[in-house]
């Protein structure tokens, strides 16, 4: 970020400056004097900190009012308050009431979360399976390479939802042993592996590449054998680059988990559903919406403090 | 390869014949022939691109040549059915940008390799890294990542690190050419240390004085051939071939020598 905002040196030298005055037409260089920036400069800037937190705080809460003014001045406005945040559906929809023929969305969300987990575990290690094979070189792998480049073409351009139906209504169709007989969450987590190993294998691959070639050689030259080299010396280099876009795949992972429940699978999304055709209130959805939330912004702001560490050792690497 | 430690007592080190190397179109080297024999120190020099890295990455097999033959104490080491890595085992290179392992200790770099390709136990390894650390002045650093150390220190690991595998030549590849003037002395050090030892080597370098210093014969590159092989107080007072003069008077000019 800092790098970025550096300024462009200019052509003229003295372009860039404010009170750009010193500039005389056809004249003699004249210094310019000050470099003040019109009076507002020095003085200002010792309370820039506490003049920056007004300021920030004030424009937050003129832009919090707008939104809340635009919505409840809205004609809808009281129909919408009632049938997506009503207090009292909220907390019958987090709570369920089997009895009354809906599910429970804070219990239910517990299978997005193990659904997530044993997704987040496979992909991880099918994508690195998938982004080795098409970093391979040996010409014995050719066909397999091909193989793997089909597939991450294919689950990358194929809508999740309809691998997710794919999947969990053809599989079982197939009637297989074993295969045929699995609940729709399995296929729905298999249908999650599919189709974002194809992703994460491609960031993997980012990363592979991202390692510059003379670690390979340094590696090589000691006489450690390729797989040694790429295990000790070139993937956990390569891991520790993308470990933001990594992250910001799971985050989707995470939501995306939801879609399972078109399978009929009772996740948070689909109890949340399933309470909004029984009772006639979507504050269920409202529920499920504060659930996710709370799930992925712990993983987000995870990410972000593992960026800006990154930053950080750059910094002080390039620095050093 | 059927030569090892034991065929290293005297006689030929490297044997090169007729070596061609092209990198597309770009022919880097066109027919190099040279022999160094064991304990013998000899530099490379001549302009960048002249091929001297090239020609050193291709002893080390990390580069597939084009034509020509490579022999390890009478072994030949290029062609098919040939264990790179057993190769590189008795032959340790240096780069010239360190080329450290960057989320690794000192002490890792150094041990990486003796653990994993000679099996040396963890143990076994980290004291004999300890010892080639304090020989060389970096005991201290051993805990420390490459980052923290100046550019002297890090190429000064990366010997130590090739040492580890207790090569029986070194390849030295503009090792001085990333550091800042100050620190290129401490680095020149170690290896007149490593040439007092009687260690094998060639040496890429763009430092003159030493090469005058320490090698045995100099050779002069240029096009991706050997122009001019001689001892240094030849090559250097009085080059017979006028290429070489010119490359000298150039590296005069220029207040290097």
């Amino acid at each position: 970020m800092d790098d970025a905002r550096q300024p462009e040196p200019p052509v003229d030298p003295l372009a860039g400056l404010a009170g750009a005055s010193a500039r005389t037409v056809g004249g003699a260089w004249q210094p310019p004097g000050t470099f003040a920036s019109g009076g507002r400069g020095p003085k200002l800037f010792s309370a820039e900190g506490r003049r920056g937190t007004v300021i920030s705080t004030v424009s937050t809460i003129i832009v919090l009012a707008a939104l809340v003014a635009i919505f409840l001045l809205a004609p809808g406005a009281k129909a919408v308050e009632h049938a997506f945040f009503s207090p009292s559906h909220m907390w019958a929809a987090f709570i369920g009431n089997p009895k009354q023929g809906y599910y429970s969305v804070g219990a239910a969300i517990w299978l997005n979360i193990r659904m997530f987990v044993v997704a987040e575990i496979f992909i991880l290690a099918f994508a690195l399976v998938i982004a080795l094979i098409r970093q391979s070189t040996h010409p014995a792998l050719f066909p397999i390479r091909v193989i793997s480049t089909g597939y991450v073409d294919f689950f990358r351009g194929v809508p999740l939802i309809l691998v997710i139906f794919a999947i969990g209504l053809g599989v079982p169709a197939l009637n297989l042993p074993v295969v045929s007989n699995q609940s729709n969450a399995v296929y729905g987590v298999t249908a999650l592996v599919l189709s974002y190993s194809a992703y994460v294998s491609e960031v993997y691959r980012a990363g592979l590449n991202s390692v510059h070639q003379s670690q390979v050689a340094a590696a090589r030259s000691l006489g450690l054998p390729h797989w040694t080299a790429l295990r000790y010396v070139i993937l956990p280099q390569a891991v520790r680059n993308i470990i933001p876009p990594l992250l910001n795949d799971f985050i989707s992972l995470q939501k995306d988990t939801a879609l399972v429940g078109i399978l009929g699978t009772i996740e948070a999304n689909k109890a949340a559903d399933i309470y909004s055709e029984q009772v006639f209130n979507f504050s269920s959805f409202t529920v499920a919406a504060i659930l996710f939330l709370i799930l992925t912004i712990p993983l987000a702001r995870f990410t972000d403090r593992l960026i800006e560490r990154d930053r950080r050792r750059r910094l002080a690497g390039a620095a050093a | 390869m059927s030569a090892g430690p034991a065929a290293t007592a005297g006689g030929e080190a490297v044997r090169i014949e007729g070596l061609h190397k092209s990198f597309g179109e770009n022919k880097v080297l066109t027919g190099i022939d040279l022999a160094v024999a064991s304990h013998e120190v000899v530099c490379l020099i001549g302009a960048s691109g002249s091929g001297k890295s090239t020609l050193l990455r291709c002893i080390n097999l990390l580069e597939p040549i084009d034509a020509g033959t490579v022999w390890l104490w009478g072994s030949q080491i290029t062609g098919p059915g040939i264990d790179h890595n057993k190769v590189r085992r008795y032959i340790g290179i240096v780069f010239q940008s360190f080329n450290l392992f960057p989320h690794m200790t000192v002490l890792r770099n150094v041990t990486l390799a003796p653990a994993k390709v000679l099996g040396i136990p963890k143990g076994e390894a980290e004291e004999e890294a300890r010892s080639l650390l304090r020989r060389f002045g970096l005991l201290d650093k051993a805990d420390d990542y490459p980052d923290r150390l100046s550019g002297g220190q890090q190429q000064r690991v990366a010997i130590v690190r090739a040492l580890a595998m207790k090569p029986q030549i070194m390849l030295l590849d503009e090792v001085t050419s990333a550091l800042d003037p100050e620190l290129v002395s401490e680095v020149l050090d170690v290896i007149r240390e490593l040439a007092a030892g009687g260690m094998t080597m060639l040496i890429a370098t763009h430092e003159m004085g030493f090469a005058r210093d320490i090698a045995r014969r100099v050779c002069f590159l240029e096009e991706g051939r050997i122009i001019e092989d001689a001892p240094p107080a030849e090559l250097f007072s009085n080059p017979r071939d006028e290429r070489t003069q010119r490359f000298l008077r150039r590296i005069v000019d220029a207040g290097r020598m």
